[in-house]
């Protein structure tokens, strides 16, 4: 272990040692003041953020190839930093509002953030496992933060077993993979295929199951049970940081093994992932359909986004499509996180005391009463369904355009079918907030005024402006 | 800077500013808001009389062309690109003429959020311009999509009772074809490395028959629905029902001209083998919209319906012109698109006229309306007979060309020209049928006390007319404004059409 090891983790060791020492610091900060807490932990995630982006292209592998450093883990880590921060905004006020503040929230979360950034990062299965560990741990916990709600509680535990049951699959996956090829270095894993020296049927089996435990990550049909009950429980700012944080910590891994460790086994894992994206897409977009709870029907709507980005998946064992379709997916991850950050801060601000305020009927009236906050919905509304000129509609064009490149033009269809079937639910909610007479209100603080206003500006910009980002995400493709 | 000097780029933005200003304006000054927007579109409408000053009719290829790059990503690019030719510029002059006027014509007609309706309709003003001026498929289909937003809103926030129901038909209808095309478009930039237009058609698209034919049809969809061409219509007259009248204008207007257009820019330029295959089922499809469409018409209780059901059966019309494949049915259907614009718009705005007086659209509920209001029936028998074809004015001029076209079309004919003229019979039906009802008879009682139209409605009513005289008696600088491009598409398709035989 040398300073140099520690350099290419630097982004991770600063963010949890900071996170511990705020624990104890927290103690320290009385009951009314903990805003200092949430303060100190943006910072942290702030200068998680900063390291981040200074390793650039990446700085090589480091604990003797453990955990590699590259533009596909910077980009990643820079978004979920930042993700953090979002979803920090969202909580603040919130918890405030909902009486149910602890400095323990934005510790939690900064260690969820440290296990999401480790995924990005992680080169070895085993380092995999503990990131999934670290960043589910501390999510569990928080989504009983609403304690004594029983909603919450009852999120907690089924997230916790359904995540336990994943565990196991992926823990029992990395065992076959090892016993198929003597090694759990994802790089060495595709040597060993390419050399012969692999139990091909094993390791097909263990992809297999890593496969299923990451589907449950990510909420993929039909390992997405969990996703709709789990979104309504948990407290809202918590669900618009886990949309976020959980998926793209689940498709950095998905994206890390998938193109590196099994390139040469598409013939296999192509059909499976092929048929996940296959369910995926009109599972989440038709039972989103019919939800009249605002939280689950986001909750859907990103089973459904996750269906998305797994067409682009599907192209990873191609090796001249995976780089165009590793881009595509980190673009529209981060086209559906700021989306997903800015409809979920619109949700934070209506909810009201005990859950109330949840129901897509209660937007009644709001384009009236709050036209700004009306309209933020809408572009994030538009945003997830796909029109122009939102980075939602940028985002699906490479997708799809990953997808034909490769030569999948039937899941393409299915693809965009299903996003005219998502115009009908994300449309219902304008139409609720503009055609329907009611008494919305609204409440936050500045923040999440602020957050609002910035992630509804970047929808559209980014719409827009497309190049820097794309350019970004190009840069970041993975690389033996 | 650069962006701003050329006059498309400046016409089809400058609504911006509208809205700008609009949003700061306190919402309770409603004229004031009114006004802005009528003027900024007016700006959009002077800055497209500057582009017409300077396109040259002779030069069948884009003028005024602006290209710059837009995003460039693994090894391929994708353009922001705007120019006009032949094709589209009578289109564009549609739509900057139409906004304001549907604008102005909503002075009374909404006074619940004025300042939402009137952003609505100026940012409508960007898509469509869009839509008619981008060269490049992304650049295209951003602005297609973009257009169906502000409409939603038009209908689902100021129309009639069945508001969001029709809204959001609308709006699926629509994505439906839409995305499919967009997975067209998204091949088609694949396979030929490219999305922009001039390269697309400078090269000829490079494809075996078989997945030009998948292309074309991707794209006929999504125009199909727009149009809307029998049987993909019903969303229309749900839409143009509950639309509020200015939407309605903008609806037929403009919005349908979309899907012809695209048509003609996009399946008959870049696919012309396919064009020729498919060429007798669409013209049968636009048949049976021509007859349907006035049959149904015909049987309307509701004003607002009918005029509805005439927009089937026109632009059954348009298309009919459109794949007759020579230049004589080409410039048909694009003046058709115009007159259909002009008349029907008209047509609109007087359902709109005595809707905003009676509160009513049942047919039998008016009657003797010409000696309460002499002005508006004057007017409306203008719009009423040009919308039949009457000769000497505008409908006329458009279909007879498109007859023509079909009659000597290269892979139509007399059968179709036939049957196409039983249209205009048709049309006569529905259109005297209608007159009588509403301005003929007795007067009902409680409609007596009916004013004349306005000065403002006067005004509006006036420039349309002024229009539907001037293309009835002398087309020939609308003709000549279109000719040489028409000539280069048909061009195009003549040697398709040998090739396949």
């Amino acid at each position: 272990m040398t300073f140099s090891d520690f350099a290419t983790l630097l982004p991770e060791t600063a963010l949890v040692i900071w996170a511990s020492a705020l624990l104890l610091v927290d103690l320290f900060i009385p009951k009314n003041r903990k805003g200092w807490t949430a303060f100190l932990a943006v910072l942290g995630l702030a200068a998680a953020f900063g390291f981040a982006l200074a390793q650039g292209r990446g700085m090589g592998a480091g604990f003797g190839g453990m955990v590699v450093s590259d533009g596909f883990a910077t980009f990643l880590e820079a978004m979920l930093a930042l993700s953090g921060g979002l979803g920090i905004l969202l909580a603040y006020d919130y918890l405030k509002r909902q009486g149910i503040e602890r400095g323990e929230y934005y510790t939690l979360l900064l260690f969820s953030v440290a296990g999401m950034m480790l995924m990005a990062k992680a080169a070895d299965l085993m380092v995999l496992f503990l990131a999934v560990e670290l960043l589910s741990i501390p999510l569990y916990v928080l989504s009983a933060f609403g304690r004594p709600r029983e909603a919450g509680e009852e999120a907690a535990l089924k997230y916790f077993l359904l995540g336990a049951f994943a565990a196991a699959f992926l823990v029992y996956g990395i065992a076959l993979t090892y016993g198929a090829t003597q090694t759990t270095r994802i790089a060495a894993i595709a040597e060993a295929v390419q050399a012969g020296s692999a139990n091909l049927p094993l390791l097909a089996f263990g992809a297999g199951l890593i496969l299923v435990g990451l589907g449950f990550k990510v909420a993929a049909v039909p390992f997405h049970m969990w996703t709709p009950d789990v979104y309504e429980g948990a407290p809202s700012p918590l669900t618009g940081f886990m949309a976020v944080g959980a998926k793209v910590a689940g498709f950095a891994a998905l994206l890390r093994v998938l193109v590196l460790a099994f390139p040469n086994l598409g013939s296999q894992l192509v059909p499976i992932v092929w048929t996940l994206a296959l369910l995926t897409m009109p599972v989440g977009n038709l039972a989103a359909l019919t939800q009249k709870n605002i939280k689950r029907m986001l909750a859907y709507s990103s089973i459904a986004h996750a269906g998305y980005m797994l067409v682009a998946v599907v192209a990873f064992a191609d090796a001249k499509a995976a780089p165009a379709a590793v881009a595509a997916v980190l673009f529209y991850l981060a086209a559906y996180a700021l989306t997903n950050f800015g409809a979920w801060a619109v949700v934070v601000a209506v909810e009201r005391a005990e859950g109330k305020g949840l129901e897509i009927a209660d937007y009644a009236g709001l384009g009236r009463k709050h036209p700004w906050l009306a309209l933020a919905m809408t572009v994030f509304m538009l945003s997830f369904a796909g029109f122009p000129p939102t980075v939602g509609f940028v985002g699906k064009f490479y997708l799809f355009r990953a997808a034909l490149a490769a030569g999948y033009v039937g899941l393409a269809i299915v693809g965009v079918l299903a996003s005219v079937v998502s115009v009908y639910y994300y449309m219902r909610v304008v139409t609720t907030m503009y055609m329907r007479e009611g008494q919305a209100e609204a409440y936050g603080d500045a923040w999440l005024k602020v957050e609002v206003a910035l992630t509804a500006l970047a929808t559209v910009f980014l719409g827009i402006i497309v190049a820097p980002m794309f350019q970004w995400a190009v840069q970041a493709v993975l690389k033996m | 800077m650069d962006f701003l000097m050329n006059p498309l780029n400046l016409m089809t933005f400058f609504p911006l500013v509208g809205v700008a200003i609009i949003l700061l304006i306190p919402r309770e000054r409603k004229d004031a808001i009114r006004w802005v927007a009528v003027v900024t579109s007016l700006v959009s409408f002077f800055i497209s009389l500057w582009m017409l000053s300077m396109f040259h009719a002779q030069n069948p290829n884009f003028q005024m062309v602006y290209d710059k790059i837009w995003m460039k990503t693994g090894g391929f690019e994708i353009h922001y690109a705007m120019g006009v030719d032949g094709l589209s510029i009578l289109l564009v002059l549609l739509t900057t003429l139409l906004t304001p006027i549907s604008i102005f014509s909503a002075w009374t007609a909404i006074e619940d959020r004025v300042k939402e309706f009137t952003i609505a309709f100026l940012v409508m003003e960007v898509g469509m311009l869009g839509v008619f001026l981008a060269l490049d498929l992304f650049t295209f289909f951003v602005f297609w999509e973009f257009s169906l937003v502000p409409m939603y809103f038009i209908i689902g926030i100021w129309g009639g009772p069945r508001r969001t129901y029709s809204a959001i038909k609308f709006m699926l209808y629509t994505m439906v074809g839409s995305v499919l095309m967009l997975l067209a478009i998204l091949w088609l930039g694949l396979s030929q490395g490219t999305f922009y237009l001039p390269d697309l058609l400078a090269k000829g698209v490079n494809l075996p028959l078989h997945l030009q034919s998948w292309l074309f049809l991707a794209f006929a969809l999504a125009f199909a629905i727009k149009v809307p061409m029998w049987p993909l219509h019903s969303w229309l007259p749900d839409a143009h029902v509950e639309a509020p009248t200015a939407g309605s204008v903008i609806l037929a207007g403009v919005l349908l001209k979309m899907g012809t257009y695209g048509f003609l820019r996009f399946n008959l330029s870049l696919f012309p083998q396919a064009s020729v295959k498919y060429a007798v089922p669409i013209a049968v499809l636009a048949i049976i919209g021509i007859i349907y469409g006035a049959m149904v018409a015909y049987a309307q209780k509701d004003f607002k319906k009918l005029v509805a059901y005439t927009s089937v059966s026109h632009l059954g019309f348009v298309m009919l012109g459109l794949f007759a494949l020579n230049p004589l049915g080409i410039e048909g259907g694009i003046l058709q698109m115009i007159n259909h614009g002009l008349s029907t718009g008209a047509l609109f705005l007087i359902v709109g006229v005595i809707y905003e007086r009676t509160h009513t659209r049942d047919l039998n509920a008016f009657g003797g309306l010409w000696k309460i209001m002499p002005i508006y029936g004057a007017f409306s028998i203008v719009v009423a007979l040009s919308s039949m074809g009457l000769p000497g004015l505008n409908g006329f001029i458009g279909e007879f060309t498109i007859l023509l076209g079909a009659f000597k079309s290269p892979v139509l004919g007399p059968v179709f020209t036939i049957f196409a003229a039983t249209g205009i019979i048709l049309a006569a039906v529905y259109i005297l049928v209608m007159l009588q009802k509403v301005f003929m008879g007795p007067v009902k009682e409680k409609n007596l006390g009916l004013k004349d139209l306005n000065w403002r409605e006067i005004t509006v009513f006036a420039v349309l007319t002024l229009f539907i005289f001037w293309i009835g008696l002398h087309p020939a600088p609308f003709f000549n404004l279109m000719g040489p491009s028409v000539e280069k598409l048909a061009h195009g398709l003549q040697a398709a059409a040998v090739a396949m035989h």
